[in-house]
């Protein structure tokens, strides 16, 4: 049985957006459909919302900084703060810091160049719906690609993120010069995921890494544990405003 | 009135010759639009009109060849209904004068050539050549264009999966930028160049047209001199954003069924799509340049005929369903114009705000550029046939100078900057023999290797293509794939002087030769002539894109696994003599000289060499597998230990050890197996030669009595050369 409906976003310019449905629906088995950018909400149905990497509208002025005012992102923010999960992934996550979504923001890379290779990360938090098929301090390793990769933020926003456990991924070898280490954070409500390396780029062995495949059981099993079991969806009232997406239910309260 | 005088005719590279030959097919004079038209279309960069004589001497078809040399791209049959569209260009002499953005068009022409045809760009390679490292100037060049192809195709959403970098002197005044791009396609589906169905609307779509590039593909049909930098505004600009969103574009409107034919404008841009599409459909084109969307105002229709602003098609469309192709633009946010229409009478006629600007026979334009053929005399070349005195040194050290070698040395600061994982196709990637990207959908993969050795080219360019081709084949059979199509890249000087002339013919020729022998014809290519600075010519470099299937499967390692597993140099030592030993590594990083002969290719050999390995690894015989090439044994059994697993062998004892440690003869690959009697009689089986050399141990290389070092000791020099040198 299917059990969580990815929806992936297509901004202009997106270039990760087929390897995220592919990774989800023949990798995972679950089904995603493309979301365009121009759309005014989240099709009814959808459970979880991919930021797909690339370069969203050129990235012209800043990362993800024109991608904020398109129609689709205040329909991201909405279905966020109704419970969806939303990841963002590389491009998606400047989106993500961006739209104010996440706190931070991604700056270019210490090195001043674009970074493409495998790096180890630790799951910093496997209190996550993102991480919990994962161990906390577990090692994977995802490809990075990136030029603007830097978590930046200020001592306070650092320090509540450590003190929330908010920090989902850090890098075992920091390549990008990036604050506390930090790959990934999560919200305070933890249902929006920012991170830099890809997880859809690590779901195929051919590819050298299935670790990635973690990523997404975990928001299957988040949803799995959910009672009652979903019904089935029918075509009408799904799109209906009042009916909120799914939310995938607290695996424990964070501290 | 006359307005065409000789300066304005030298100012456009036209020879009287071949003005007198517009004079006929117009039956009067041009106007400078007119003029200007025929410059880009007779240009070298576009009419191939010095090497098209000898072209004709490459083999082009096979049993996988679907579309051949003439369209933008050459296409091959891979089973499953899926076609794979190929090819490489040069972008040397934009790349030259302005690096990054040189670079960088580069990668959008040449994907631009692959989505033109209907496909969908899944891989890129380089071959890059530049001067010496220690030279400011080179470094400069070297981060311009790294760091353009890297910004274009990152940007693009293409990975960037191997490629070859190689530093020589000779490159130092004309650097080469030579970009393969490849991509799949559904063969019920290709499109083709063609303006067929008169009274269909000609449609342009994506960028609008500025200034940039005018007269691009004449530059590049032309030394440079001093004055060279000052043609700067001839370079064009690129928009990977832009670019993506015309492949998307594109795709789609290909996808309603409402396009009849489609090509890309690059060099010569408006010009050359316009004549072209028409002249391959036997039809005229009739457009106007007012309704053309312009980037600035008070363009001249010379200007906008030959600007060559990035991010441009033409297409023609069945007309009455023009709708669903700017519905299409539109949803990408892209510009669509329909600017003219297909005509009966075979003529390409430019107005502008309605008045005729320009009016020329197609056919005539696009096809029937002066051909030459150029005399030639006995290939250019300066190094000696006599080895100079030279006594070896310590091998270790050797070993380690060569690994940090330019052209040895690790290449990862360069291909860490290029995506190469985006698509997730990529099984193989960048720092290996061959890259293979897996074909989704079906249990195909595509290897992939570019090769080429100007050295060995500039002491015979006959046997240094062949080698070429040999090599590229041998890296595609080290990782189990089978070599079947080739494209060139044909980076030569001034083909005007005989001795020139005669480095290209040898080198068609070997290279027609090693194709047949090998099976890999030439579905399309590229010509780069004029590559000379002050006078200098650089190395004859033709540069091989070879293309491989094999079934998909993770892909062998070229470095040692586990330790206690045999070493095996498959294709045997090779003896060689000090004459084939001149054009070597060694010869040049080692000895500072050049001299002689190539390394002697056996092409029956080779291609034993090839059958034996592809069997060997498809049957999951090896551990590992890495080819002999720059550096020979030595180098490749350090490459081979760069995992931590290093090994210890023993070479027969010869008095000069040097030629059999570094010697570069080809046919060799280099495996280590648990199960060295199988691999044994595999290479029997095919006739090859196979020696036990040695066995796998931790962490050290030993050649016994020669060499005794720790991998890190080899690794250190050989991974950090190349950004130590670039920072220093």
């Amino acid at each position: 049985m299917k059990i969580v409906k990815f929806g992936v976003v297509v901004f202009p310019g997106s270039n990760c957006d087929h390897d995220a449905q592919f990774s989800v629906s023949a990798n995972l088995g679950e089904p995603a459909e493309m979301l365009w950018h121009r759309d005014t909400k989240i099709p009814g149905g959808v459970d979880a919302v991919i930021l797909p990497g690339g370069f969203s509208y050129g990235d012209y002025l800043r990362c993800g900084a024109i991608a904020k005012f398109s129609p689709i992102i205040s329909a991201v923010k909405d279905f966020a703060a109704r419970g969806g999960l939303v990841i963002g992934i590389c491009n998606g996550f400047q989106i993500l810091t961006e739209s104010h979504l996440l706190p931070g923001a991604l700056v270019r890379n210490s090195g001043l160049k674009f970074i493409c290779k495998p790096v180890e990360l630790s799951v910093a938090t496997a209190n996550t719906p993102f991480t919990n098929a994962y161990e906390k301090g577990q090692i994977v390793t995802f490809p990075i690609a990136h030029g603007e990769g830097q978590y930046t933020a200020d001592q306070a926003t650092l320090d509540e993120l450590e003190r929330e456990d908010r920090i989902v991924f850090r890098y075992v070898d920091n390549p990008n010069g990036s604050m506390n280490s930090i790959a990934g954070i999560c919200n305070r409500e933890r249902n929006v995921l920012g991170m830099m390396p890809h997880p859809e780029r690590a779901t195929d062995p051919l590819m050298g890494s299935t670790d990635g495949l973690g990523l997404f059981r975990s928001m299957v099993a988040a949803f799995a544990l959910q009672k009652p079991p979903p019904p089935p969806r029918g075509r009408s009232g799904s799109d209906s405003p009042n009916n909120g997406p799914r939310v995938a239910p607290r695996l424990a309260a964070h501290k | 009135m006359s307005t065409i005088t000789p300066e304005i005719l030298t100012a456009h590279n036209v020879t009287a010759d071949e003005y007198g030959k517009i004079l006929s097919i117009l039956g009067r004079e041009p106007n400078l639009t007119e003029l200007g038209i025929f410059s880009v279309m007779w240009s070298e960069h576009c009419s191939y009109k010095s090497s098209r004589v000898h072209l004709k001497k490459l083999p082009t078809r096979s049993k996988y060849v679907l579309l051949g040399p003439g369209e933008n791209a050459g296409i091959i049959d891979i089973g499953d209904g899926i076609g794979i569209a190929f090819k490489i260009e040069s972008h040397n002499h934009p790349s030259f004068i302005e690096p990054f953005q040189g670079a960088a068009t580069g990668v959008g022409g040449i994907l631009r050539d692959i989505f033109t045809m209907g496909a969908r760009p899944i891989a890129v390679m380089d071959s890059l050549r530049f001067g010496p490292l220690d030279e400011p100037r080179s470094r400069r060049i070297l981060e311009g264009v790294v760091s353009g192809i890297a910004h274009y195709g990152n940007c693009f959403g293409v990975p960037t999966v191997g490629g070859e970098c190689v530093f020589d002197k000779s490159y130092s005044g004309n650097p080469l930028v030579n970009v393969f791009a490849l991509g799949v396609i559904d063969k019920e589906k290709i499109f083709k160049g063609q303006a067929h169905g008169v009274g269909n609307p000609v449609i342009y779509v994506g960028a609008k047209t500025g200034r940039d590039g005018i007269h691009g593909a004449t530059m590049a049909s032309d030394e440079f001199t001093e004055e060279s930098k000052q043609k700067r505004p001839n370079v064009q600009m690129g928009d990977p954003f832009l670019e993506k969103l015309l492949l998307e574009a594109c795709l789609e409107a290909m996808g309603t069924g409402a396009v009849v034919g489609i090509q890309d404008m690059g060099a010569a841009g408006l010009t050359c799509s316009t004549c072209e599409m028409g002249s391959r459909a036997g039809t005229g084109i009739e457009i106007d340049l007012a309704k053309v969307p312009q980037r600035e105002t008070g363009m001249s229709p010379y200007e906008i005929m030959l600007s060559e602003s990035q991010e441009r098609m033409l297409l023609v469309a069945d007309k009455g369903r023009e709708k669903e192709i700017f519905d299409v633009f539109e949803k990408w946010g892209l510009d669509a114009a329909e600017i003219g229409i297909v005509t009966g009478d075979g003529v390409l006629r430019v107005r502008n705000h309605g008045e005729i600007v320009a009016e020329i026979p197609n056919r005539e334009l696009a096809d029937e550029a002066p051909i030459y053929n150029r005399p030639f005399t006995k290939p250019a070349r300066k190094a000696q046939m006599e080895a100079p005195a030279y006594t070896a040194g310590d091998a270790k050290e050797e070993l380690k100078k060569l690994l940090a070698s330019d052209n040895i040395c690790s290449k990862r600061w360069i291909y860490e900057q290029y995506d190469y994982t985006v698509r997730t196709n990529t099984t193989l990637g960048p720092g290996s023999d061959a890259a293979i990207v897996r074909i989704k959908g079906t249990e195909t993969a595509v290897a992939m290797a570019l090769d080429g050795n100007g050295r060995y080219c500039s002491l015979d360019p006959r046997e240094g293509a062949k080698l070429g081709v040999a090599e590229a084949c041998r890296n595609l059979s080290a990782v189990g794939a089978e070599p079947v199509a080739a494209t060139n890249n044909l980076n030569f000087g001034n083909p005007q002087r005989p001795e020139i002339m005669a480095q290209l013919v040898e080198a068609i020729e070997g290279m027609a030769d090693a194709c047949t022998h090998f099976e890999t014809p030439i579905t399309g290519g590229n010509v780069s002539l004029y590559n000379e600075t002050l006078g200098e010519g650089i190395f004859p470099t033709p540069v091989m894109g070879i293309v491989g299937l094999m079934k998909n499967a993770a892909p062998v390692p070229m470095r040692f696994q586990s330790e206690g597993k045999s070493v095996l140099l498959i294709g045997g030592y090779r003896e060689t003599s000090k004459a084939h030993f001149g054009g070597t590594q060694y010869a040049d990083t080692i000895v500072g000289s050049t001299w002689g002969l190539p390394p002697a290719l056996d092409m029956d050999y080779e291609k034993r060499v090839h059958r034996a390995i592809r069997e060997i690894v498809r049957s999951g015989l090896v551990e590992s597998s890495h080819d002999l090439s720059d550096g020979g044994l030595a180098v490749a059994l350090a490459e081979s230990s760069f995992g931590g697993v290093g090994a210890r062998i023993a070479l027969p004892a010869s008095e000069t050890p040097e030629i059999q440690l570094f010697h570069e003869a080809p046919s060799r690959i280099l495996v280590s197996t648990a199960n060295a009697a199988a691999v044994v009689e595999v290479a029997k089986k095919h006739n090859v030669d196979v020696v036990e050399i040695g066995v796998t141990i931790q962490g050290r290389v030993v050649v016994d009595k020669l060499i005794d070092a720790t991998i890190e000791e080899l690794h250190e020099p050989w991974s950090t050369s190349l950004e130590k040198r670039l920072h220093a």
